[in-house]
């Protein structure tokens, strides 16, 4: 049913992402990790087309831009993952003609259901965040799952039942809880750090939430960096010792 | 946005179907003089034909395609789904004309229902295609109050310009109805000009910073695409048409669409019954070229701000 589900139905849980962008490095394990885990998992498979040829394309349900920000010595890059929010109205879900796509009433998660879908696309259309990518070989629409199937998979160890993004992420820019719970350690962090919705002008409520690269700090208060001891001495010309003597061996070999 | 074929000719032959279906109720609940049969019978063919073919079509879109029958569960909540349900019960009134033409005179109370129902469900499934476009809010050029406007009437101009061409065929064309086609016609050149005028003078209000969150800081640009490769989000919403390429198809939409056909009519209406009728058929032929262009450029034009997240300032 591509009815929301109704406010009695719900649980107030909403599973969902924070992902620091102060931390991330763009490394795309979390992308890897996903396009492995969903390949064979509850999306399964996400279709590669010629993968070896020179122009390779395939599903993948995290991207990773890199973006230039600031100015100066506030300038810097910023690596941003890019995948569901499982927003809280999502218009792919209200827009979907069979009901393959859907919003769980007990946790909030989106989900396309592969065995309804008709491929019509309009979902896609209708989400600001390109968090749905279209299996052409598979004729139907493909999207992050939160890894509903690990998250409550009783075959996993207990620290195993995070998401593949976040189990992945080397540096801890990821993070998965109940953004619905006050208390939850997400939602403290995000409370903690400021964390925002992306494009919260469009009003669908997104429920994961990213936190802002930390400022940096200015040249006053950060601490000097030590300078390495010379090891060799160099003269007004930028050339040291050893330099002179690999030119002169140069010089009396190629005579 | 992607013009596919597929959604193009739906659009299209869909609308003129509704459109000549509507304009044939309204001249038989007006009580205006029609041809004899079999013109009631084929009119309404022809409508039913351009219908099927144009959903048909849309079928092609779909990745799934025996799967289409479910999109007829969702008329809560999706413009598409209803659609989908409108375009099928309006085949009940409207096939019910049809097949009651080839045995009667189709007039009298129940036929005049019947009439007044297609009238209704014609409009009503052209204004559901239009929402479905219209409803979008991630796309500012068909998020527009004029989208809806444009569709009807292009609807109905399409059907004019296909009924005329059918009296002229069964000599029952009459001036008022030449002029009134081409006063639609007018109509519909006037709309698109409107609906062009205000995409083109909208504010971009989404903008890279605000998509991103990073805005704050001054500039945002990006830096490295997250493939190398493309993906369906760029195939499919990162299609985009140059402005001079654009401004060149739009005069071209208008010339082919509405200008000619309305000329030709209206020439048509005050010359004799053979050359009525070639230009008549000429009308069409010219029409259906320039609102293909029209739907092409709707699509082409139309930009969705996924678009900022690879790099877009604004959209």
């Amino acid at each position: 049913m591509t009815s929301l589900p109704p406010a009695a139905a719900q649980t107030g849980k909403k599973l969902g992402l924070v992902i620091d962008l102060d931390t991330c490095v763009g490394c795309q394990a979390c992308a890897v990790s996903c396009k492995e885990w969903n390949t064979s998992g509850y999306s399964a498979p996400l279709t590669d087309e010629k993968p070896y040829g020179d122009e390779p394309m395939g599903v993948w349900l995290n991207r990773i831009h890199s973006y230039e920000t600031g100015e100066e010595d506030q300038s810097r890059v910023v690596h941003f993952p890019r995948s569901c929010l499982h927003c809280e109205e999502p218009a792919c879900v209200t827009v979907c003609p069979t009901g393959a796509s859907y919003k769980r009433a007990e946790d909030g998660i989106v989900l396309v259901n592969p065995d309804t879908c008709i491929g019509c696309k309009l979902c896609s259309w209708a989400c600001p965040y390109g968090a749905r990518e279209y299996d052409y070989d598979h004729g139907v629409m493909k999207k992050c799952t939160l890894c509903v199937d690990r998250i409550y998979n009783d075959n996993l160890l207990e620290e195993d039942r995070v998401p593949a993004c976040v189990k992945a992420c080397p540096t801890s820019a990821r993070h998965f809880g109940d953004l619905g719970d006050p208390e939850s350690d997400v939602s403290k962090l995000v409370a903690d750090r400021g964390g925002y919705d992306l494009m919260p002008e469009m009003g669908y409520k997104p429920v994961n939430q990213y936190l802002p690269p930390r400022p940096r700090r200015d040249g006053a208060s950060a601490q000097p960096v030590p300078v390495a001891a010379k090891t060799q001495e160099v003269d007004a010309s930028g050339t040291t010792s050893l330099d002179r003597l690999f030119a002169w061996v140069d010089h009396k070999l190629t005579r | 946005m992607h013009p596919a074929y597929s959604v193009i000719i739906f659009t299209t032959s869909s609308g003129a179907g509704y459109g000549l279906l509507a304009l044939l109720a309204c001249l038989i609940l007006s009580g205006q003089p029609v041809p004899e049969n079999p013109f009631v019978t084929i009119t309404l063919g022809l409508a039913l034909a351009l219908i099927s073919v144009g959903l048909l079509s849309s079928t092609f879109h779909l990745g799934r395609p025996e799967r289409a029958w479910r999109a007829f569960s969702q008329w809560r909540t999706s413009w598409l789904s209803r659609e989908g349900v409108l375009a099928v019960v309006t085949f009940v009134p409207a096939g019910l004309l049809f097949l009651g033409s080839l045995v009667f005179e189709v007039s009298g109370f129940l036929w005049t229902l019947a009439w007044l129902a297609t009238l209704v469900l014609a409009i009503a499934t052209v204004a559901c295609t239009a929402m479905i476009y219209a409803s979008l809010k991630t796309i500012r050029q068909w998020h527009s109050p004029w989208v809806v406007p444009v569709y009807l009437v292009l609807a109905a101009a399409s059907g004019a310009v296909l009924l005329v061409a059918l009296l002229h065929l069964f000599g029952g064309q009459n001036a008022t109805i030449g002029f009134a086609a081409s006063a639609t016609l007018a109509a519909g050149l006037l709309i698109k000009l409107g609906y062009w005028h205000s995409i083109d003078h909208a504010k971009k209000t989404h903008t890279i910073g605000a998509a991103t969150g990073l805005g704050g800081k001054g500039p945002v640009r990006q830096v490295a695409s997250p493939h190398s490769g493309e993906n369906f989000i760029m195939k499919e919403m990162g299609y985009k048409v140059a402005r001079r390429h654009a401004a060149k198809l739009r005069r071209l939409a208008l010339l082919f669409g509405f200008v000619v056909p309305a000329a030709a009519i209206a020439l048509g209406t005050v010359s004799g019954a053979l050359i009525g009728t070639i230009l008549s058929l000429g009308a069409v032929v010219v029409c259906a070229i320039g609102l293909s262009m029209e739907r092409w450029l709707f699509f082409a034009e139309a930009q969705h701000v996924v678009s900022l997240y690879y790099g877009a300032e604004a959209a």
